[in-house]
C-alpha cells in the first residue's frame, strides 16, 4: 500500500526551522531524511522512518509553494494564503535571503548577469555548497542587484524595504550589489585571505563616503548629475576625477619630503619599526596617492582592493608591522597632510584618506 | 422592494499579469446580484488597480437576499478579443440580514479561478438597507439567525428550545447535463459553485420559513451537506435546531471577565427563572428508573444501534418497495414489540408527539444545565437505497446565466411519486424514533445525517443518543408526554432532590427503564456515585461529555476500522449485496469498540459517530469515539482469551502470553491515563442484576458470523468477563489488531469531542489543520484482513504523522478529532482528518490531578469551566505572542470556542463550496501538491470572509466534504470542497481584564477569587 497523495494543510502554517535549513541547503527529500534520521530525530520523538518522509515532504511542498513569495517578500506580508505569524515571517525571508560565506567570496565582485550553470557548477564543487543553494543564493544577488540597481537613495535603505532583510543582511547585499555593480576584483589568490565581511565593511565606508550619495548631505537639494549617476551603488564619477590632484603630494619632491619629514618626527620613538617606515615612506606614499588617481579608470578601480594589498598592506605585512604601528601611521600620514601649506586639497585628501585608512586597517591581518 | 443591496469595489492587489507583452492588467471589474450587473471602468497597466467605483445598487426583494449570493467577476480588458476572466468572488449576503450580526463586509477576499485558484486579492464593501415588510405569507426568512455551533451559542441564552428542523432541495448536477459536454471546465464549475450557492441560499431561507413558523428565532446545531449523486442529480439537505435565543446584553457579556463565560452564560437563565426549585434539582435530580441507559455489553449492540439493513429498491419504474417488509427476522419485530410496549407502559402519548412534533431530535450535543436528564444508548438507523434520476422536466432552462430558473424541491414538485429523497429521509428518522422510544426514551440528541454514494448505490445513515429531557426547555407540547412522566416520577424526585442537594452529575447515566421489563439484556448495577439508581455497566453516546458528569482520569479517541469486501455488482444486487454487509460490519464495529474500550480500561463512548463508507469493490467502516471512565459506571472487567484447542501445549502457552499482553496493556493504559478508581467494596454494588432469558435467542437470530457472542453469553454472571475466543486466524488478527493501537507520545493526548475529558487548563494556542491521504492497494488479491491491516495502518500511520508534526506544541490535545474515509476508486482510500491541536499547562496539571487524586473524582464542569479561569494565570505570558501583523490573524477552531478567549458577537454563518480543477496536474506539484495548494486556499478564503465581516475566528468549522478525484494519465485533476463554521468576534481574556477593570463591579469580585481558590 503506498500513498498517492499525503498532505498537512494547517491553518497557521507550520514551519519546522530545521527542515527549513536542510531545504535551503539545497539537500533532496530523500537526503534530507537521511539527515534527520542522523540528528537522532527518530529516537527523540519516537516516530518511524515513514512518518519522517512524510513530513519531510510536506514541509519541502510548503516551501515550495511559499518560494515564489519569498521572492518578493512584501507580498509574504500581504498574502493570503498562508498564515504565518509575522516573527516567522521573519525568519523565513532572513533564512531565505541569508548566504555561505564560501559562496558569496566566489560570486563578490563578479557580474551577476552571468551565473550560467557550467560557473555554478564549478563553485559548487569548490564550496561544497551543493548546486541547488548556489542557484538560490545567486538568485537572490541578481534579484535585489535588479530591483536596487536604478533607484536613488540609500542602498542599504531600499534594499530593507523592498526585501524587508534585517539591517545587518540588508547592508551585507549593499556590499554584494556595490561590489557587483564596480565589478571589484575579489578573486585573486592574494586577495583570497580577505573575508566577506573584511570586504563588506570597505563596502560600506565607501558607499558612505565616496559614492554621490555621500555628498548629497553637504548640498541640500540633489545635485543635477544624480539623475544620471545612481546615488549609492556607484562611485563617485567627479570625486575620482578630482582624485588626481592628489598626485601633486609624490610628484613635488619638496612637499613629498616635507610631509616625510613631519611623519617621521611626529612618530620617531612611537612605532617598533621606525626605521622600516622611515625606509619605505616615499614607496608606501607613491602607492596609496597613485591608487587614487588612477581611479577615474574603470580597470584600476577594479583592482582596487589587489592594488591595496600589493602596494601596502604586503609591504608592510614583509616587514612584520604590528597592527598599532600601521594604525599609527596611516593616523598620522593623512593628518600631517594638513600641515602641508602648498596643498590645496585637504577636503578631497580627507574623503580619500578617512576611507581608506578604515578599509585599510580592516584589511590588515593575515 | 425590502432591500437595497449596495457594492463598492476599491482597488485590487497582486493581479496575475494578463498582457504579456506589457507584463501588466488592463483589470475591470463586474458586479453581478440576480439578473442585474454593473460594470467598473478599466483600470488600465496595473497590477494593482484603484477602481475607487461609486455605490452599485440593486434593488431586491429579500427572499432574492437570502437565496443569492453576490457576483464579482474580475477581468481584464482587451479591445479586439474576448475579455479574459481573471478570477470570481461570491459573496454570501446572509449575514447582512439579520440585525445582531454584520453590519457592512468590507475588506480583501482572494479573487478565485477554479482552474488557477487564488489570483490576487479585491477590496470590496457590501452593504444592505433593509426595509421592514409587512407581508405575512412572505417567502423570506430574514431576521432567522443560523449557527454551526452544536450548543446554545456563547452569548445567548435558550428561552426554548423548539426541536428539528429539516429540509432538502434537489438539482440537475450542471456537470452532468450535456451542455457540458461543449462548454469549458471553467464555465462547468462556475455554474456548479454557482447552482450550489444558490440551492444553500434557498435551503436556508425554507429552514428559516419553518423556524419561524415554530416561533423561534435561530438555527443552531444547523448541518448542510451535499449529495452529489452523479447522474440522478445533486441534492442540498439540511438539518437543525430551531430555537429561540436570547442575546445576552453586553454588559453581562462583559461582567464574568474572570468567570468563565460558558459557566456564565448558562447560569444566567436559571437566575431568570421563576422557580429557583428546578434550577437547583434541574441537573441532579436522579430521576428514577424511568430513563434508559443503553449498556452495550457485546450483545445488545445490535439493538440499540439497529443498523438498518432493510433494503429498499427503488426500481426505475418508480414503484414503491416497502422496506418495512424487507427487514427482518426476529429480532426486528420484538424491537417493534418493546416500542409498544415501552410506549403503553409510559402512558404517554404517541399521537400527540407526533401531531406537534414529527420528529423529537435535537442536533445539540452540548447542552445547558439540567436540559439532559438521561441518556439511554446510541440509536442509529442505516438504510440502502439505488438511486434514480430526479426527473424534472421543469430544469430545461437551468443553464441561463438568468435567473429565469426555479429551484424546486422534491416533494413539493413530485408529491405524487412516493420515492423521493425526503421520504427516504423520513423513513429513517421514523426509524430513529421508534429505536428512541424503545430505550425509554422520548427525545434524540446528537443527531446527526450522512449519506456514502458510490456509483448508484447510497447508503443513508442517521444516528444519536437516545435522551430523556428536561421540558422547562422545550415548547410545551413537544414533551408533553415526558411531563406527564414526570408529574408521576414527582415525589421520589424530590424526596431524592433534597436528601443528596448535591448534584452527583451521576443522573444522566441512571437507566429509565423499568429494570424487570428490560427491552434488551444488559448487566445492571448500583451507580457508583449515588448507589441508588441502577445504570449499565458501559454507556455509549453521540454527544460530548455532559458538563456535570463526573470522571476519572483523562479521555482517549478510540476508533474500530473495518473493511469487508465485496463483489462488483450493479444495481438491485449491489444494493442487496452491501444491504447483506452492514449489520456484520456494525456489529464488528461495535465489537471492536467495545475491545479497545475494555483495553483502555474505560467504560463509556462519547462522540461517537460510525461512518460506513460504499465503495466498488468494498465497505468500509471508521467508529470514532472518545472513552472515559465515568465514576458512575462500574470498573470495567478485563478481557479474557479462551483457546479452542485446549491439549495443545504451545498453542496454550501462546494464549496466555497474549492474555498476559492484554492484561499489561490494560495496566499500562490506566496509568497512561490516569484511571485509578476508588476501591469500594462489593456488597455495597450488589449483584448484578439477572438478565432476561430471551438473550440468547436474540443473539442466535443475528449472530452467524461470530460465534464468541455465545461464548460471552455463558460469561455474563461474571462481572470480570468479557472473553474473547480465538478459534480462527481472523480472531487472531482481531487481537493483534487490539494491540497495535500505539498510544500517543506522552504530553499528547487525543479525543473526538470538544473538549478532553481530565484536561482544565488550555492555554490560548490553537492549531486547526487538515490532513488529507489517498493509499492505494497494492495487492490484486485482497483479502479482508490484509484489507483491515492496510486500512489500520492508514489511519494509525496517519495520527502518528499528526503527533510528529505538532510535537511542538506538547503538552497539547488533539480535540474533535474528525476521520472522514471515501473510496474516490476502486483501490483508492482517501482519509481526511480535521482536528485542532490546543496546547495546555502541563505544570498546572500536575496540581489539579494531585488534588483530584486526593478527592479521587474530577469534576468534568471544570474541565470546561475552569480552563478560563485557569488561563488567568498565564495570560500574561500568552498575551504578547500575537503580536500584529499586515493581515489579521483568524483562527479556526471546530470547537464551539477559543480557549483563553471570550466570544463577543456571532456575525453569521460561512457555507461556502469550492470546486478547482487542474489539467496540469505534474506542474502543480502531482496530486499532493494539487490538493495542498487547494486546502490551503479554502483556509484563505474562510478567513477572509470571517476578516471582511468583521471577525477574527471561525467556530465550529467543518469540512464537510472533500471529493478528490484525479486521472494522471491524462495530467488532470478535480477537487470539491464544501466548509462550514461560525464567523465570531472574540477578545482574549486579558483584554477583558482590562474592560473590567476599567469599570469596576463589585459583584464580580468575590466570584473572582472564589474562581480563582477553586482552580
Amino acid at each position: 500500500m503506498t500513498n498517492e497523495l499525503d498532505i498537512f494543510v494547517g491553518n497557521t502554517t507550520l514551519i519546522d526551522e530545521d527542515v527549513y535549513r536542510l531545504w535551503l541547503d539545497g539537500y533532496s527529500v530523500s537526503d534530507a531524511v537521511g539527515l534527520r534520521v542522523r540528528s537522532g530525530i527518530l529516537e527523540q520523538t519516537g516516530a518511524t522512518a515513514g512518518v519522517l518522509q512524510s513530513d519531510t515532504m510536506d514541509h519541502y511542498r510548503t516551501f515550495h509553494m511559499l518560494e515564489r513569495l519569498l521572492h518578493t517578500p512584501p507580498k509574504l506580508l500581504h498574502q493570503l494564503v498562508f498564515q504565518i505569524p509575522p516573527s516567522r515571517q521573519a525568519l523565513l525571508i532572513e533564512r531565505y535571503y541569508a548566504f555561505d560565506e564560501a559562496f558569496v567570496r566566489e560570486v563578490l565582485g563578479k557580474k551577476l548577469s552571468k551565473g550560467t550553470k557550467k560557473d555554478l557548477d564549478d563553485i559548487s564543487t569548490k564550496t561544497g555548497v551543493t548546486l541547488k543553494s548556489c542557484r538560490r543564493q545567486f538568485d537572490n544577488f541578481k534579484r535585489v542587484f535588479k530591483v536596487v540597481e536604478e533607484m536613488r537613495g540609500s542602498l542599504a535603505g531600499n534594499i530593507q524595504q523592498h526585501f524587508l532583510l534585517s539591517d545587518r543582511l540588508a547592508r551585507d547585499y549593499a556590499a554584494v550589489v556595490f561590489f557587483a555593480n564596480n565589478r571589484f576584483e575579489t578573486g585573486k589568490k592574494k586577495l583570497q585571505y580577505l573575508t566577506f565581511g573584511d570586504l563588506a565593511f570597505c563596502a560600506e565606508l565607501m558607499i558612505q563616503n565616496w559614492t554621490p550619495g555621500a555628498v548629497g548631505e553637504q548640498p541640500p537639494d540633489p545635485p543635477p548629475y544624480s539623475q544620471v549617476d545612481d546615488m549609492d551603488v556607484d562611485l563617485d564619477k567627479e570625486f575620482l576625477q578630482d582624485l588626481k590632484e592628489l598626485k601633486v603630494l609624490v610628484a613635488d619632491k619638496d612637499l613629498l619630503d616635507l610631509h616625510k619629514s613631519l611623519v617621521c618626527t611626529a612618530l620617531r620613538g612611537k612605532l617598533s619599526v621606525f626605521p622600516e617606515m622611515e625606509a619605505n615612506f616615499k614607496n608606501l606614499s607613491r602607492g596609496l596617492v597613485n591608487i587614487a588617481s588612477k581611479l577615474t579608470h574603470t580597470k584600476d578601480v577594479r583592482d582596487l582592493f589587489v592594488d591595496l594589498v600589493e602596494k601596502f598592506i604586503e609591504p608592510c605585512r614583509s616587514d612584520r608591522w604590528p597592527l598599532n604601528d600601521v594604525r599609527l601611521f596611516l593616523n598620522q600620514y593623512s593628518a600631517s597632510v594638513h600641515s602641508l601649506d602648498g596643498f590645496r586639497h585637504q577636503a578631497l585628501w580627507d574623503r580619500y584618506m578617512v576611507t581608506l585608512r578604515s578599509c585599510l586597517l580592516r584589511m590588515y591581518h593575515d | 422592494m425590502p432591500g437595497k443591496l449596495k457594492v463598492k469595489i476599491v482597488a485590487g492587489r497582486h493581479l496575475p499579469v494578463m498582457d504579456r507583452a506589457s507584463d501588466l492588467t488592463d483589470a475591470f471589474v463586474e458586479v453581478k446580484f440576480g439578473n442585474m450587473t454593473f460594470k467598473t471602468d478599466v483600470y488600465h497597466k496595473s497590477l494593482n488597480p484603484q477602481w475607487n467605483s461609486e455605490w452599485f445598487k440593486f434593488e431586491v426583494d429579500d427572499e432574492d437576499l437570502q437565496d443569492e449570493p453576490l457576483q464579482i467577476t474580475v477581468l481584464d480588458h482587451d479591445t479586439y478579443s474576448a475579455n479574459d476572466a481573471i478570477g470570481k468572488v461570491y459573496i454570501d449576503i446572509d449575514p447582512l440580514l439579520y440585525s445582531e450580526a454584520a453590519t457592512v463586509i468590507s475588506g480583501w477576499f482572494p479573487i478565485y479561478d477554479t482552474i488557477h485558484g487564488i489570483r490576487g486579492e479585491i477590496n470590496v464593501v457590501v452593504k444592505v438597507d433593509l426595509f421592514n415588510d409587512l407581508n405575512r405569507f412572505r417567502q423570506s426568512s430574514c431576521g432567522v439567525k443560523f449557527f454551526c455551533t452544536t450548543s446554545i451559542p456563547k452569548c445567548y441564552r435558550a428561552v426554548i428550545i423548539h426541536g428539528f428542523v429539516e429540509e432538502l432541495v434537489v438539482n440537475e448536477d450542471p456537470e452532468y447535463q450535456w451542455i457540458d459536454r461543449i462548454r469549458t471546465p471553467r464555465a462547468s464549475n462556475e455554474a456548479r459553485q454557482r447552482l450550489i450557492s444558490l440551492m444553500s441560499g434557498e435551503l436556508q431561507r425554507k429552514i428559516g420559513l419553518k423556524v419561524l413558523e415554530m416561533r423561534g428565532n435561530a438555527v443552531v446545531g444547523y448541518l448542510q451537506c451535499f449529495d452529489l449523486e452523479g447522474e440522478s442529480g445533486l441534492v442540498v439537505r439540511a438539518i437543525g435546531t430551531a430555537c429561540t435565543l436570547d442575546k445576552l446584553s453586553s454588559t453581562a457579556a462583559f461582567l464574568p471577565a474572570c468567570n468563565s463565560p460558558s459557566k456564565e452564560m448558562k447560569e444566567i437563565p436559571f437566575n431568570e427563572d421563576p422557580n429557583p426549585n428546578t434550577h437547583s434539582s434541574g441537573p441532579s435530580t436522579p430521576l428514577k428508573n424511568q430513563t434508559y441507559s443503553f449498556s452495550p455489553s457485546k450483545s445488545y449492540s445490535r439493538q440499540s444501534s439497529s443498523s438498518d439493513t432493510d433494503l429498499s429498491l427503488t426500481p426505475k419504474t418508480g414503484m414503491g418497495s416497502g422496506s418495512a417488509g424487507k427487514e427482518g427476522g426476529p429480532f426486528k419485530a420484538l424491537l417493534r414489540q418493546q416500542t409498544q410496549s415501552a410506549l403503553e407502559q409510559r402512558g404517554g402519548s404517541p399521537h400527540r408527539f407526533c401531531r406537534n412534533r414529527e420528529f423529537p431530535f435535537f442536533t445539540l450535543t452540548a447542552f445547558p444545565p439540567g436540559f439532559l436528564v438521561h441518556v439511554g444508548g446510541v440509536v442509529s438507523a442505516r438504510s440502502v437505497k439505488l438511486l434514480d434520476r430526479i426527473h424534472n422536466p421543469a430544469f430545461v432552462g437551468i443553464m441561463g446565466n438568468t435567473r429565469s430558473y426555479k429551484l424546486l424541491d422534491w416533494n413539493s414538485f413530485n408529491s405524487d411519486e412516493p420515492e423521493t429523497r425526503d421520504a427516504w429521509w423520513a423513513e429513517i428518522r421514523q426509524e430513529i424514533k421508534s429505536h428512541a422510544k424503545a430505550l425509554g426514551c422520548h427525545a434524540v440528541v446528537g443527531y446527526s445525517e450522512s449519506t456514502s454514494i458510490c456509483e448508484e448505490v447510497c447508503i443513508l445513515s442517521a444516528s444519536g443518543t437516545a435522551a430523556v429531557l428536561n421540558p422547562r426547555f422545550l415548547q410545551d407540547g413537544t414533551v408533553e408526554g415526558c411531563l406527564e412522566q414526570r408529574l408521576s416520577w414527582q415525589p421520589g424526585f424530590f424526596s431524592i432532590g433534597q436528601e443528596e442537594n448535591l448534584p452527583a452529575g451521576c443522573g444522566f447515566c441512571h437507566i429509565p427503564y423499568d429494570e424487570l421489563n428490560m427491552p434488551f439484556p444488559a448487566h445492571l448495577t448500583y451507580c457508583y456515585s449515588c448507589r441508588k439508581q441502577k445504570v449499565p455497566d458501559v454507556l455509549f453516546t453521540t454527544i460530548d461529555l455532559p458538563t456535570d458528569a463526573t470522571v476519572i482520569g483523562k479521555g482517549c479517541l478510540i476508533q474500530a476500522r473495518l473493511c469487508r469486501l465485496k463483489k462488483k455488482a450493479q444495481a438491485e444486487a449491489n444494493a442487496t449485496a452491501i444491504s447483506n454487509l452492514l449489520p456484520f460490519m456494525e456489529y464488528e464495529v461495535h465489537t471492536q469498540l467495545m475491545n479497545k474500550l475494555k483495553l483502555k480500561g474505560m467504560n463509556a463512548l462519547f462522540g461517537l459517530r460510525i461512518q460506513i463508507t460504499v465503495g466498488e469493490n468494498m465497505l468500509m467502516g471508521l467508529a470514532s469515539a472518545t472513552g472515559v471512565y465515568l465514576t458512575a459506571l462500574p470498573t470495567p472487567g478485563g478481557i479474557q482469551i479462551a483457546g479452542k484447542t485446549p491439549n495443545d501445549g504451545s498453542y496454550e502457552q501462546h494464549i496466555s502470553h497474549m492474555q498476559k499482553k492484554i492484561n499489561d496493556t490494560i495496566a499500562k493504559n490506566k496509568e497512561l491515563y490516569e484511571i485509578n478508581p476508588p476501591e469500594i467494596p462489593e456488597e455495597i454494588i450488589g449483584s448484578p442484576i439477572p438478565e432476561p432469558r430471551q438473550r440468547s435467542r436474540l443473539l442466535r437470530s443475528q449472530s452467524e458470523s461470530s460465534d464468541e457472542v455465545i461464548e460471552l453469553d455463558l460469561s455474563h454472571g461474571k462481572k470480570d468477563a468479557f472473553v474473547l475466543e480465538i478459534d480462527d486466524t481472523d480472531a487472531m488478527e482481531d487481537v493483534h489488531s487490539l494491540l497495535t493501537d500505539v498510544p500517543p507520545p506522552s504530553g499528547f493526548y487525543s479525543c473526538n469531542t470538544e473538549i478532553m475529558p481530565g484536561i482544565n487548563n488550555w492555554t490560548s494556542e490553537i492549531q486547526m489543520f487538515t490532513s488529507v491521504r489517498v493509499s492505494r492497494l497494492s495487492n490484486i488479491n485482497l483479502t479482508n484482513q490484509t484489507l483491515n491491516k492496510n486500512f489500520n495502518d492508514l489511519c494509525e500511520n496517519l495520527l502518528k504523522s499528526l503527533y510528529f508534526k505538532l510535537r511542538s506544541m506538547i503538552p497539547c490535545c488533539l480535540c474533535h478529532v474528525n476521520f472522514t474515509v471515501s473510496l474516490p476508486e476502486d483501490e483508492l482510500i482517501q482519509v481526511t482528518v480535521t482536528a485542532v491541536a490546543i496546547t495546555f499547562d502541563k505544570h498546572q496539571a500536575v496540581q489539579t490531578t494531585k488534588t483530584h487524586v486526593e478527592k479521587s473524582l474530577q469534576r468534568a464542569v471544570s474541565v470546561e469551566k475552569a480552563s478560563p479561569l485557569t488561563e488567568g494565570h498565564f495570560r500574561q505570558r500568552s498575551a504578547p505572542a500575537c503580536a500584529n501583523s499586515t493581515v489579521g490573524v483568524v483562527k479556526m477552531t471546530p470547537l464551539s470556542f477559543i480557549p483563553g478567549a471570550k466570544i463577543t458577537k456571532y456575525l453569521g454563518i460561512i457555507n461556502m463550496f469550492f470546486i478547482r480543477e487542474t489539467t496540469s496536474l505534474r506542474e502543480e506539484g502531482g496530486v499532493s501538491g494539487f490538493l495542498h495548494a487547494f486546502i490551503a486556499e479554502v483556509f484563505a478564503m474562510v478567513r477572509a470572509h470571517v476578516a471582511a465581516l468583521g471577525g477574527n475566528a471561525v467556530v465550529s468549522y467543518i469540512m464537510k466534504q472533500c471529493v478528490f478525484m484525479e486521472n494522471p494519465n491524462k495530467n488532470q485533476a478535480q477537487c470539491l470542497i464544501n466548509v462550514s463554521g461560525d464567523a465570531v468576534i472574540f477578545v482574549r481574556e486579558s483584554e477583558l481584564e482590562i474592560i473590567s477593570t476599567q469599570q469596576p463591579i463589585a459583584s464580580c469580585q468575590p466570584a473572582c477569587g472564589g474562581g480563582e481558590i477553586a482552580t
